[in-house]
Formats: structure tokens, C-alpha cells, sequence
């Protein structure tokens, strides 16, 4: 049986994803409470898996959540933490609890993260661990073992329109969409310009493209993340029009931007959908939704 | 190849050294020497180090390569001065200390910390090369080690975190698979970046190491 979500992507419905962060700890409330305000508001949620190299509760805890409350999760899969046998036996075990879909990454480098000293595996990459995934759907594990029961996931993957230079990228991604990426979640995009010519391109491939949506809430952030997060390029007058806004309602600012964006994305039909990140502030995702008309 | 290797500080060698009165001090005349970690000048000022911190330094020698053969001979010739030591410490990289524990009945303290396997690119800049994985992989990326060079050792293409041709986790690191793409570009080789390549085999040569040859 198929996931909804995956039944959604081989829709032409305009898909929405979101995604909620694990805590650092055991006290769950947080967690709990963003997946009942977003379960049935979109299409599924993304776990995040130790993001940032800090470490968290698991995604696979995260998503048995979601599943329990009758939610749709998508599990986050770096390549940081585990070598390959834990990454299948955690794929057997997320399978067996009815987690339906995968999202592989390859996940951040250790040394930004909380954890500084411990040891990057990266024993596979985010297109092995698709690779491993297939093996592991067709009955046998990465050493060419059958399998008492195999797997069945709808698998995704990610890709940085904005990356300087581009070209190595795309032939990543086009590499991910040869594996079977069923679908890709950007690197948040802001320039509509830049993504339209990045859609062009994509439009070739037979997969879905959900763009990525990460809420600005002030002018500082925006700036920050132009200058120093991989991959994002927030335009000047987007910068702009959050510093000619008056603090208090830059927040506001945020979410009429997020909203006006995924509005045009779907009105323009420029790509199949969007993953909305709100990062620590997920109980705004309704109002991004409600901005944007849906 | 060069062993690259940076001192310890000296408060951890003090710690290595506790309870050791008397010491005798060995260089070595390669790796060591080029990085000016434990060539003639070194030893001679850890020599006045170690007299600082109240040890008696019972002599002190410069090997001309530590980890070959002719180490047991220099111990031979020093022995009168290793005799009188409780042990010798070696500004050799770790593979010297290894070879002069082969050798010595004293204890070998390490004096440096071995980094990596690396080059000299301009003065004083080691770089760090080949991981020695025993599958080289450089006749498919233009010659640089994606092992090596890329912070992950992806061997598929970059991550997201490469920016701007730099790596996310140094601003002053060049992004391997940037470096790549570009000598292949230039090579018009690009189709070798399309290429999938599997998960590496970690057992190439079963740890530890050890292989007879001809």
C-alpha cells in the first residue's frame, strides 16, 4: 500500500510539506503540540534528524509520533551518524511501524554542530543511502542478503537551487533522480527569478520539486543566512522591506512573505509544491497557509 | 610524502614526562625536519626546555629517517647517553616512535602529535593529500582526493554546504568537488562526475595493515 503522501506527489495536487524539530531532551509537549496544529493541514511532516549536527531526539521517534497521532511523517535520514548496517536496520524498523517515507541527506558536517569531537561517518552519501533503500526494497541489504520482509518507501531527496557553482549540483541531482527520487524539498529559495530558470531545468526530470520555504523573521536573519548559510540567497529588497518594517510586526512581515511566495509558486504553477521550515516556529505554518490562500 | 606533525604542548608533555628525571631527546632528520617540528634546531630547544623544567638531559640526537632500518644503529652509538636516561623522548613522528620502541628497552614518549600524510604546496603549508584507502579514485576526479580533500569524503559530488567554491566547515578550505568539477570541466571529462560510485569498501587491506610485497 502506497503512503498518502505518496499518492498526493503522483497527483497533480499542489503538495504541502512542513517539518518539525526534535527536542534536546525527553519532554516532548512542543514537539506533540507543532504535530497537532500541522498534521491535518498538510500533506506530511518532515522530522528533522539531529539538524545542524545537534543532537536531538530522533526522527524515527519523531515519526512514530506523527504516525500515532494519525499524522503523515516523513523521515529525515542523514549519513552523519550512522554507518551503513544501522542505517538499514533503522530503515527495517521505521518500515515496520509504518513509516512510509524517507527523505536522504547527507547530512551536516559534525564540527558545526554540538558535538564537535565525535566522529563524522558518512559511510554512505545521501544518492548510496537511495541506492540502499532500492536494495533493500528488492529483498536483499546492502551485503546481498535476502531479507525476511523487505521495504517499500517513497523516497526523497534534496538539492540547493541557489549553490555557487551550480553545475556540480545538478548533476547530484540528476544522479538522485536516476537512484528513484521520488521527490526533491530545495534548499530555501527566495529569488523566484533564479528558482524559475532552476524549474526550467528540473521540469525535465520525471520527479516532483517542492520548494523550499524557511520563514524570515527579521532583517538581521536574512542577512545572516545570505552571508553565511550555504546556499541561500535572500534579495535585497526582501531584506529591505523586513528593516522598513516596524519590529513588532516583522514576524507578521515574515509570514506575508512566505505566504506571497508560495501564492505565486502555486499560481504561476512553477514547481509541484512547497516544504514550508519555519525553524522554532512551527505554530505559525497555519498562518503562512492562510496567507497563501490555501 | 611527509609525515606532518605539530608539538605537543609542552604542559602534556611535562604530564608524559612525570616521574622521568632524565631524558634523551631524538629528531629526525626527514619529516620532521622539513615541518620544524624535531630537526636540530627543535631538539636543541627542547633540550633547553626540558632543563627548564628541571629534567637532566642526558644527550640528544638527530636520526637521519626514524622510521627506517638505520635507527637501531643510531640508538647503538647513543647508548652510553640513553643508558643514563629514564627515557627517550622523540620529536619524530609517530611512526619513528615506533621503530625506537623496537630498539630501546626505555620507555619512548612522543614529543609531536602525527597529523597526516601531506605535502608542502608553498612554505609552510602541509596539505593533506591521500587518506591512503587503498582504492584510488583519482584517475575519475582530476587527480584530487575527494576521500581527502572533501570534509565527508563524498565521493558522489558536493554536499550542500559547499559555498562559493569554500567548504562549510572552514571559510578558508577549498570545497573538494568545486576543485574537481572544475579540472574535469576543463578536461572536458564531466561525464566522469555522472558516474555513480558505490559505497567504498572500508577493507581493502584488513586493519591492521600488514602486506608482504614481492
Amino acid at each position: 500500500m502506497i503512503s498518502s503522501f505518496e499518492e498526493a506527489i503522483k497527483s497533480d495536487k499542489f503538495i504541502i510539506t512542513t517539518e518539525v524539530a526534535p527536542p534536546k531532551g525527553t519532554n516532548l509537549e512542543k514537539m506533540l503540540h507543532h504535530i497537532d496544529i500541522l498534521k491535518d493541514k498538510v500533506d506530511a511532516i518532515n522530522v528533522t534528524d539531529h539538524q545542524s549536527s545537534v543532537m536531538r531526539f530522533p526522527s524515527l521517534g519523531g515519526c512514530l509520533a506523527i504516525k500515532e497521532k494519525g499524522g503523515e511523517p516523513i523521515m529525515q535520514m542523514t549519513c552523519r551518524d550512522r554507518n551503513r548496517m544501522a542505517l538499514e536496520a533503522d530503515l527495517l524498523f521505521a518500515y515496520s511501524r509504518g513509516i512510509r517515507n524517507v527523505l536522504c541527506l547527507t547530512g551536516d558536517a559534525v564540527p558545526v554542530g554540538d558535538h564537535k569531537e565525535a566522529k563524522g561517518v558518512f559511510d554512505l552519501d545521501s544518492l548510496q543511502l537511495l541506492m540502499a533503500i532500492r536494495q533493500l526494497t528488492s529483498g536483499k541489504d546492502m551485503g546481498d542478503n535476502e531479507l525476511d520482509g523487505a521495504v517499500e518507501f517513497c523516497m526523497g531527496a534534496i538539492v540547493t537551487p541557489e549553490a555557487q557553482p551550480l553545475e556540480p549540483q545538478l548533476i547530484k541531482f540528476e544522479k538522485k533522480v536516476e537512484a528513484g527520487a521520488q521527490f526533491f524539498q530545495t534548499q530555501a529559495i527566495y529569488d523566484l527569478e533564479n528558482f524559475a530558470s532552476f524549474m526550467k531545468y528540473a521540469r525535465k526530470f520525471n520527479t516532483k520539486i517542492l520548494a523550499g520555504i524557511v520563514l524570515l523573521s527579521s532583517a538581521r536573519m536574512a542577512k545572516y543566512m545570505t552571508e553565511n548559510v550555504p546556499g541561500i540567497f535572500v534579495p535585497q529588497d526582501m531584506i529591505d522591506e523586513l528593516s522598513d518594517t516596524p519590529k513588532e510586526e516583522r514576524l507578521a512581515k515574515g509570514i506575508e512573505i512566505a505566504g506571497r511566495t508560495i501564492a505565486t509558486l502555486k499560481k504561476e504553477a512553477l514547481c509541484d509544491g512547497v516544504h514550508i521550515m519555519a525553524i522554532g516556529r512551527e505554530e505559525v505554518v497555519p498562518d503562512i497557509l492562510k496567507a497563501a490562500g490555501l | 610524502m611527509k609525515s606532518i606533525t605539530k608539538q605537543k604542548p609542552i604542559e602534556e608533555i611535562q604530564n608524559l614526562l612525570q616521574g622521568m628525571d632524565k631524558v634523551f631527546v631524538v629528531g629526525c632528520g626527514t619529516c620532521t625536519t622539513l615541518t620544524k617540528t624535531g630537526g636540530v634546531e627543535q631538539v636543541e630547544a627542547m633540550k633547553e626546555g626540558l632543563q627548564e623544567m628541571g629534567k637532566r638531559v642526558t644527550g640528544g640526537t638527530v636520526i637521519p629517517t626514524a622510521c627506517d632500518d638505520m635507527t637501531e644503529e643510531t640508538m647503538k652509538e647513543n647508548e652510553q647517553y640513553i643508558r643514563n636516561a629514564d627515557c627517550v623522548l622523540s620529536m619524530s613522528c609517530a611512526l619513528g616512535v615506533h621503530q625506537l620502541t623496537l630498539y630501546l628497552d626505555k620507555p619512548v614518549i612522543p614529543a609531536v602529535d602525527t597529523l597526516f600524510i601531506g605535502v608542502e604546496e608553498s612554505p609552510g603549508y602541509f596539505h593533506e593529500v591521500c587518506s591512503q584507502c587503498g582504492q584510488c579514485i583519482l584517475g575519475e576526479t582530476a587527480g584530487i582526493c575527494p576521500i581527502t580533500a572533501c570534509h565527508k569524503g563524498l565521493v558522489n559530488g558536493p554536499c550542500g554546504g559547499t559555498n562559493n567554491g569554500k567548504c562549510e566547515v572552514d571559510k578558508e578550505k577549498d570545497c573538494a568537488w568545486t576543485l574537481i568539477y572544475n579540472r574535469l570541466k576543463e578536461q572536458g571529462r564531466l561525464d566522469l562526475m555522472r558516474r555513480y560510485q558505490p559505497p567504498r569498501n572500508h577493507h581493502v587491506t584488513l586493519k591492521p595493515g600488514i602486506i608482504k610485497i614481492g
